[in-house]
């Protein structure tokens, strides 16, 4: 049953030894979020701050380039920016005040700088969030979480939502080779109706897979918490290492208020 | 030195679900230590409510259920399902945890046992269904047969005074088969496999049980069981194409 393909969470994961695969994972989850923090903090409409952007981009590549994570890597991580593409850039089009002409078109001066900020934000912390996904492993950022005392309801969540994705998927495969088997080729309103059939059903047996994979758990002696294995001490170093991303960002941000 | 009481004791189990279908009618069954027993029967004979009766997920609605002496109530319900260790029928089911060797050490944890205890506890119930080497695997790397024994496995940590085996042939290819059964006739534990392979029950169990209607309809030797044509006909069980039940030697 489903073995063997899948993987799909497992495949962000680049197994390697750098000094970036090294660190907890608690650590690297406070610096990528603290980086985040100090991107979204810049403002917009000051000058400098494509200049600021310029420099949190060049932190979180040298942190890229010396965990090994190709640009590839990088341009694939950056597909799920998708959506806030297709925003960004009908802002200038959208917005009020000033106008600038840009390659013949008339558009708002906030509005591109709006755009391009959000553009800018959005863009730096999925390349820092690249990073961490692809130098930590989905369980150890688990573990990173549970340590960050994240409430175990949603480290459990996350927990099984990384076990199931791919048998899930599976059964979802298995369901549509079994359809296109018997002549299914999609399209039309017929297909939605049988993709929303699909969809229900898949729905159904995972819900009772759910029940099932309860069931076995209370034969175990689960009782609601999950006991878990003992925190590994901290390597000194690592937090100074871990946050000298979002320190290098801070720095940028500082000189670019002081200055500006 | 007195005689153990038996691992699985049932008497008179009667349980209805709560949608008013009855599915057992009184079933009786001694089950004494070290035994290797086969529960046979056809789909929808009871088997899967029987199993969960055994470790206290259903409660019976008439009757009892020991085990090794200690009757199967809510607050023992703890102790009991450290004794009684049930193997589902789909790993992916039983294994959740992110790697083989959290999902085994997550019975015992749940037991409160130390942390050393519980590694010790792995790596023994690994090696006896000979996996040791896939401690820090993930489950879905693993192939099906290789699960099946993990998910053994899993109950194993846990020092059961009965496995029980929710069809442990199913979905196996016959290397996959052959393997688990050379570590079934290994387990030095009490043993319930439940299953409609017939040749893997004359292979693992010198004794078998059939129930079929929420009763128990047979109970004997496997070798004459199986020999009993009219009495699996009866019960929809049937012996594959080319096989011959014939008597054999209990193992050990």
């Amino acid at each position: 049953m489903g073995a063997g393909h899948g993987a799909s969470l497992t495949a962000r994961y680049l197994p390697g030894g750098t000094a970036v695969h090294r660190l907890e994972p608690h650590t690297k989850l406070v610096a990528v979020l603290a980086f985040a923090v100090v991107v979204v903090l810049t403002p917009v409409q000051a000058p400098w701050a494509p200049a600021a952007y310029a420099g949190y981009l060049l932190a979180v590549l040298t942190v890229a380039a010396v965990a090994g994570v190709g640009p590839a890597r990088l341009l694939r991580g950056l597909v799920v920016e998708v959506p806030f593409v297709a925003f960004a850039v009908l802002l200038p089009f959208v917005a009020r005040g000033p106008e600038v002409q840009v390659l013949g078109l008339s558009v708002s001066q906030s509005g591109l700088a709006a755009g391009g900020g959000l553009l800018a934000k959005a863009t730096l912390s999925i390349l820092a969030a690249t990073v961490l996904a692809a130098t930590t492993e989905p369980r150890a950022l688990l573990r990173g979480l549970e340590r960050l005392r994240l409430p175990q309801v949603l480290v459990q969540i996350l927990m099984f939502m990384i076990r199931y994705a791919d048998v899930v998927g599976g059964e979802l495969h298995r369901m549509r080779v079994a359809r296109e088997s018997r002549g299914f080729t999609g399209g039309g309103l017929r297909g939605l109706r049988v993709l929303g059939a699909t969809a229900g059903a898949l729905f159904v047996r995972s819900y009772e897979r759910g029940e099932r994979v309860h069931l076995a758990m209370v034969s175990r002696g689960y009782t609601g918490s999950l006991p878990g294995s003992p925190a590994a001490p901290v390597a000194p170093g690592s937090w100074a290492l871990a946050l000298s991303l979002p320190l290098a960002a801070a720095a940028v941000l500082l000189t670019g208020m002081l200055l500006g | 030195m007195s005689v153990p009481p038996p691992s699985l004791l049932v008497e008179d189990l009667a349980f209805a679900y709560p949608d008013g279908h009855q599915a057992l009618f009184g079933v009786d069954l001694r089950i004494e230590q070290g035994e290797r027993v086969a529960l046979l029967g056809p789909n929808g004979a009871g088997k899967t409510t029987l199993v969960l009766h055994l470790n206290g997920i259903l409660r019976a609605g008439r009757g009892r259920v020991t085990v090794a002496g200690l009757p199967v109530e809510k607050r023992s319900l703890q102790e009991v399902r450290r004794r009684v260790g049930i193997v589902f029928q789909d790993p992916d089911d039983q294994l959740f945890m992110p790697t083989v060797g959290e999902d085994v050490a997550f019975g015992p944890r749940n037991l409160g046992l130390p942390e050393d205890e519980v590694t010790a506890r792995v790596a023994e119930a690994l090696a006896q269904v000979r996996m040791a080497d896939a401690i820090d695997r993930a489950p879905h790397h693993l192939s099906f047969g290789q699960r099946r024994r993990v998910a053994v496995a899993t109950v194993l940590a846990m020092r059961p005074e009965i496995v029980v085996l929710d069809e442990p042939s199913s979905n196996l290819d016959p290397a996959g088969r052959r393997e688990l059964a050379e570590v079934l006739a290994e387990l030095p534990v009490t043993l319930l496999m439940v299953t409609h392979d017939l040749p893997y029950a004359a292979q693992l169990c010198p004794r078998s049980v059939i129930l079929d209607g929420g009763v128990v309809v047979a109970d004997g030797p496997t070798s004459e069981v199986l020999a009993d044509a009219p009495l699996l006909a009866a019960h929809r069980l049937e012996l594959p194409y080319g096989f011959s039940p014939r008597p054999t030697a209990p193992p050990g």
